[in-house]
C-alpha cells in the first residue's frame, strides 16, 4: 500500500487537490435560483474580499502616481498652444451660447408637453467620480474596479457607471475602498435602449469579445447603421436618455430568426477608461415647467410652432384639399384636413417629429376610427379660414394628444433635443384625456364649437 | 540507464532549480498585478496571460509535479478572485499545466528557446481547452471557442514566454 502511494504520488496529490477545487467550485455554482453564477457568497466572496483589499492599495499608488507625471507632462505640452487654444475656445463658446438659446426653447417646450402629459422622469441626481484603477485581468471577463467602495464614496451595488461619452456598466461588487464595476461588454450584462430615430427599444447586450448587441428587434423594422442609442430607462438601473453608442452593423439574428442582431459601437470608450462617474442618486420627478406654462394648453404650445393658415383664396385655387404632405406611414396624414382645438392647419405640413413621438403611441386606434368613422364634413370654424376644404376635430381639454393633429398640422423641425419615447407614450399618456374618443366621434367633434372658435395665434 | 531511455536528455543535463521565497510569491502576484492593470491603457495586452506563462516557468525550472501543481493552483486562483468568475476555474486549469509542465519539465530539456517557444505555445492551447471544459460543463457558463484568436493569443504568448524566461532565468537558484 506504502508503495502504491509513493509510486503514484503525484498523481494521486493531483487528483486530490483537484477534488477539492471541483468542490469549491461547485459551492459557487450550486446557489439559490435567481442568483447568477459568478456572485460571490460566503467564504469566497471573503477569499475576494482580502485579495481585492490588498492588491488595490498598490494599484491605486501606481496609478496616482504615473497620472501625477502624466499630468505635469502635459500641463507643461499644453503651456504652449493655450493662446490659440484660448482663441479657439471663445469662438466656440459664442456658437454655443446661440445655440444653447435654441436648445432651451426647445427644452421648455418639451417639459411643457411631458408635464401636460404626466410623464415621470429619472434625472441622474449625484454622481460619485471614481478612478479606474484595474481590470479582470482576463480577456473573456469585462470588469474594472474603480477607487471608491462603500465607505469612501457611499456605493452600493447596481449604482449605474457613466463617463460623460455614455453609459459604463453598473456596479457589481462593492468593497470598503473599491468597486467592481460591470461592463456593458461584459456577456453577464444588459441594458434597455432605445433606438434614438426610429424609436425602438431593445435590450443591449454584451459579448464574451467585448462586443455590443442590441437584441429583441424585429427583422422588418429599418435600422440605419450610424443611428445613435439611449438608455430607455426601462431597466431600472440606467437613468433614461442617456448615450450608449451608435449602430454600425445590422444583421438578421441567425440564433432568434425573427429578430435583428445589431452590433453596437458604445459611446464611451471601454478599452481606456481612467476616470467614471458612479451615479450614486437617481430623482424620479415630474419635470419642472417654466412659471406659467402649466395653465397652458398644450395645443396653445403646439400652435406657437403652426405656420400661418393658409388664405382661403389660395386654397380655392387649389380646387380642394391641400396635397398629401410627406409624412411617415402610419402617421395619419390620411385625414386631409384636421385641426384640435384652436389647432387649425393645412394637412400639407409634414410631422413634427415630437410631437410625431408621442402620437406614436396612440395613432393605431385613433387613425383607424378618424379614417374610418369621419366624414369628410367641411365645417368652419368662426376662427378659422373659411372654404379650407378643412375637417375642424375639436379636441378635448387639452387636445394636443390627438395623433393626427401631430402628424398633419406641426411644422418640421430637424431635430428635437428631448424627444418622447416611441413605446413610453402609451404608458404616461393615460394621465391624458384620450384624444381618440372625442376625435373619433363626429358627434361631440361637433358639439363643441367653442373649441374651433378661439381664433388662430 | 533506464531513465535514459525514456528521458531525451540524461539525469546529468536536467538542472533542478529552486527559488527564493520574495521570487516565489512577488512574481506571480506582480504578473497578477501586470495583468489587470495594463490592460487599463493598451486593451491588446489582455491577449497575454502572464499568470499562465509564470505557472509554467516555476513549474519546468523546480521540475517537481507537486510544487508546480500546488503553483498553479494558487496562480489560478488568485487570478479568479479577480474576476467574476467562480474561484477555481483557472486554479484548476493553471493547476493541471503546472502538472504537466513540471512532468515534462523532468523528462525534456526545456531551457532553450525553441523548446519553450513550442512548450508554451502548447501549453496555452491545452489552457484554453481544458479552461473552456470547465466553464462548459461544470460552470454551465457560455464561452464560445474562436480557434483563429487562440492560435494567435498562443503565438503571442508563446513569443513572451522566450523573453520572459529569459528574464525569469536570473531568479534561478541552482540546488
Amino acid at each position: 500500500m506504502e508503495n502504491f502511494f509513493s509510486r503514484y504520488k503525484n498523481p494521486l496529490v493531483l487528483m486530490a487537490i483537484l477534488f477539492v477545487q471541483v468542490v469549491v467550485l461547485a459551492t459557487q455554482v450550486k446557489r439559490p435560483e435567481g442568483s447568477t453564477a459568478s456572485a460571490a457568497s460566503g467564504g469566497t466572496r471573503l477569499i475576494r474580499l482580502w485579495t481585492i483589499n490588498t492588491m488595490s492599495p498598490f494599484e491605486r499608488g501606481f496609478v496616482s502616481t504615473s497620472r501625477f507625471f502624466r499630468r505635469n507632462f502635459h500641463n507643461y505640452i499644453d503651456l504652449h498652444d493655450v493662446r490659440k487654444q484660448n482663441r479657439e475656445l471663445q469662438d466656440e463658446v459664442a456658437q454655443l451660447k446661440l445655440e444653447q438659446v435654441r436648445l432651451r426653447v426647445d427644452a421648455d417646450q418639451a417639459k411643457r408637453l411631458q408635464t401636460l402629459l404626466g410623464f415621470t422622469q429619472h434625472y441622474v441626481g449625484q454622481v460619485v467620480p471614481a478612478q479606474v484603477i484595474g481590470t479582470s485581468g482576463a480577456e473573456q471577463v469585462h470588469t474594472i474596479q474603480i477607487d471608491r467602495g462603500s465607505r469612501n464614496g457611499g456605493i452600493k451595488v447596481d449604482m449605474p457607471v457613466i463617463t460623460p461619452d455614455g453609459i459604463v456598466g453598473k456596479i457589481k461588487d462593492v468593497q470598503t475602498f473599491t468597486s467592481t464595476v460591470l461592463l456593458i461588454s461584459d456577456r453577464e450584462s444588459g441594458a434597455g435602449v432605445i433606438l434614438q430615430s426610429s424609436r425602438l427599444q431593445g435590450i443591449l447586450r454584451g459579448s464574451p469579445q467585448g462586443e455590443l448587441h442590441v437584441g429583441d428587434i424585429m427583422s422588418d423594422e429599418k435600422i440605419d447603421a450610424g443611428e445613435e442609442i439611449v438608455t430607455s430607462g426601462g431597466d431600472r438601473v440606467y437613468p433614461k436618455g442617456l448615450p450608449v453608442g451608435t449602430v454600425i452593423r445590422v444583421a438578421p439574428d441567425r440564433e432568434n430568426d425573427p429578430f435583428l442582431s445589431i452590433k453596437v459601437k458604445p459611446a464611451a470608450d471601454l478599452n481606456s477608461l481612467e476616470e467614471v462617474l458612479v451615479v450614486t442618486k437617481i430623482t424620479g420627478d415630474v419635470p419642472q415647467t417654466v412659471a406659467g406654462a402649466s395653465n397652458l394648453r398644450a395645443a396653445d404650445i403646439l400652435s406657437e410652432r403652426l405656420p400661418s393658415v393658409p388664405k382661403p383664396d389660395e386654397t380655392k385655387k387649389t380646387g380642394g384639399p391641400a396635397p398629401k404632405a410627406p409624412v411617415p406611414p402610419g402617421t395619419g396624414a390620411s385625414t386631409p384636413h384636421v385641426s384640435v382645438g384652436n389647432v387649425k392647419a393645412p394637412a400639407s405640413t409634414p410631422a413634427k417629429p415630437a410631437v410625431a413621438a408621442i402620437k406614436n403611441g396612440t395613432e393605431g386606434s385613433t387613425q383607424q376610427t378618424l379614417q374610418k368613422s369621419q366624414p369628410p364634413v367641411k365645417k368652419t370654424s368662426a376662427g378659422g379660414p373659411a372654404g379650407t376644404g378643412g375637417q375642424t376635430v375639436s379636441g378635448n381639454a387639452s387636445g394636443v394628444s390627438s395623433p393626427q393633429t401631430g402628424a398633419a398640422t406641426v411644422p418640421p423641425k430637424p431635430k428635437s433635443p428631448v424627444p418622447p419615447a416611441k413605446q413610453a407614450a402609451p404608458k404616461a399618456i393615460p394621465n391624458a384625456p384620450n384624444p381618440g374618443s372625442t376625435a373619433g366621434n363626429p358627434v361631440a367633434s361637433q358639439s363643441k364649437p367653442a373649441d374651433t372658435e378661439r381664433p388662430p395665434r | 540507464m533506464n531513465y535514459a531511455a525514456v528521458s531525451l536528455t540524461s539525469r546529468e543535463e536536467i538542472e533542478v532549480h529552486r527559488f527564493s521565497w520574495p521570487v516565489s510569491f512577488g512574481i506571480p502576484i506582480l504578473a497578477i498585478f501586470i495583468q489587470v492593470f495594463f490592460p487599463l491603457r493598451l486593451h491588446f495586452l489582455s491577449v497575454f496571460d502572464l499568470p499562465l506563462l509564470v505557472t509554467i516557468f516555476f513549474a519546468v525550472a523546480r521540475r517537481r509535479p507537486i510544487p508546480g501543481m500546488v503553483t498553479g493552483a494558487l496562480i489560478g486562483s488568485l487570478q479568479d478572485t479577480w474576476t467574476s468568475l467562480p474561484i477555481g476555474v483557472n486554479g484548476i486549469a493553471k493547476m493541471i499545466i503546472g502538472f504537466l509542465a513540471s512532468s515534462l519539465g523532468v523528462k525534456l530539456d526545456v531551457d532553450n528557446p525553441g523548446s519553450r517557444f513550442l512548450m508554451t505555445f502548447v501549453f496555452f492551447l491545452v489552457h484554453r481547452v481544458i479552461y473552456v471544459v470547465i466553464v462548459l460543463w461544470l460552470v454551465g457558463g457560455n464561452e464560445p471557442f474562436s480557434w483563429g484568436h487562440t492560435m494567435v493569443a498562443a503565438l503571442a504568448n508563446a513569443l513572451l514566454a522566450v523573453v520572459l524566461f529569459a528574464g525569469l532565468d536570473k531568479f534561478k537558484q541552482r540546488i
